[in-house]
């Protein structure tokens, strides 16, 4: 079995978690901008934080001959202090030249506030501006289906966006029709609680089709398991799914539209392409 | 998959979380005090559950959601609770 991990927060994750990944046939690991668990004080936190994600955590992960891949942005859930977010938006594309970045994420909503709102759109708006690729968080729970809404508005009254280069993240059964209908990609995260289990994952990609689809683990400091796709590859298997149709979900789907940015290349074998990124 | 094999494959694991519910409501009962909208919300999805007809998971979710698109002025916690307090 190969995949790709399009959405973990490894920051969070202690370095067995690389061993036992890359051992299930993990091929890269991308790991979206996050909220650290509580509010950093100052753009400095943001500066130290975006040089972990685009420094040392690839050195980590290259440990294990991982290749590691970056999102960059302020989370939605420190999107009400506005001053904050200018600072941290003003200093993003510094960052963005660097090998591993692949664009602006995980933005989106949290609360659905109007400084969220604000906040999301300031980033679409920067990811348009240097032509960027998106990657979008939809809200928790009972807040949800509203935010998923909201974003799709937001996203579709931005002429510069291509919803082809747009993932809108953690989809559920009310509302993946929607995000995959607008045109964008959809994300299913693999929760032990919220979100979604393996089996109304694959529910899902037996109703609506595998096309413009990712399944993730989007590990992190909670509850969480970054193994969370093999192992609903192994449920797809259990169900009598192809071979060939789980290596085209876990590890095709990724990287097509990963792929869409040319920082991202894994040679045939799925390890990273040196020379391609070397180029770069 | 027929239906033999889907009930093969996951009857066991949905009477574990049928009766984990149970246990739920029965713990709940014996507790003190009024249900607030988390409760409330549950029972009405608990009523959709024995609706026949498709899509049940979307309508629950549906059920437990917000059903408004105002934006709310600020957001004061940062978690969710599970159910819509407008319930």
């Amino acid at each position: 079995m190969r995949y790709i991990e399009p959405h973990a927060h490894m920051v969070s994750r202690v370095t067995d978690d690389y061993a036992a990944m890359v051992t299930a046939g993990c091929r890269a690991v991308c790991e979206p901008a996050f909220w650290a668990g509580f509010d950093r004080s100052s753009a400095q936190g943001f500066y130290d934080y975006f040089c972990q994600l685009t420094d040392h955590e690839p050195r980590r992960a290259a440990q294990f001959g991982l290749p590691h891949y970056s999102w960059l942005c302020l989370n939605p859930k420190e999107a009400e202090n506005s001053a904050l977010a200018d600072e941290v938006l003003a200093m993003i594309p510094s960052f963005l030249d660097r090998p591993n970045v692949l664009g602006i994420g995980e933005i989106g909503l949290n609360k659905n506030s109007r400084n969220e709102i604000a906040v999301l759109e300031k980033h679409v708006d920067l990811a348009v501006k240097h032509d960027q690729m998106i990657l979008v968080h939809t809200p928790h729970l009972e807040d949800k289906w509203k935010g998923t809404r909201l974003i799709i508005d937001i996203l579709n009254q931005n002429r510069g966006v291509d919803p082809a280069r747009v993932i809108i993240d953690h989809v559920e059964e009310h509302t993946v029709d929607a995000v995959l209908d607008a045109g964008f990609w959809a994300g299913i995260t693999l929760y032990p609680q919220s979100k979604c289990t393996p089996a109304r994952a694959i529910d899902m990609v037996e109703i609506y089709g595998a096309r413009r689809i990712w399944l993730n683990c989007a590990c992190d400091w909670g509850h969480s398991d970054p193994l969370a796709v093999p192992k609903t590859a192994l449920e797809m298997k259990r169900r009598g799914h192809s071979e060939a149709a789980i290596d085209r979900l876990i590890y095709g789907n990724p990287l097509e539209f990963l792929g869409q940015n040319p920082k991202f290349r894994l040679d045939e074998s799925g390890r990273e392409d040196k020379s391609r990124a070397t180029q770069k | 998959m027929d239906r033999s094999r889907v009930t093969d494959l996951y009857f066991a694991e949905a009477r574990s979380k049928l009766i984990d519910l149970a246990a739920f409501l029965d713990r709940v009962e014996r507790s003190d005090g009024p249900d607030d909208f988390r409760m409330k919300s549950l029972r009405a999805a608990l009523m959709e559950l024995g609706t026949p007809g498709p899509e049940k998971a979307r309508k629950i979710l549906l059920l437990l959601s917000d059903p408004t698109k105002e934006p709310i002025a600020e957001a004061g916690a940062k978690s969710a609770g599970g159910a819509w307090t407008g319930f």
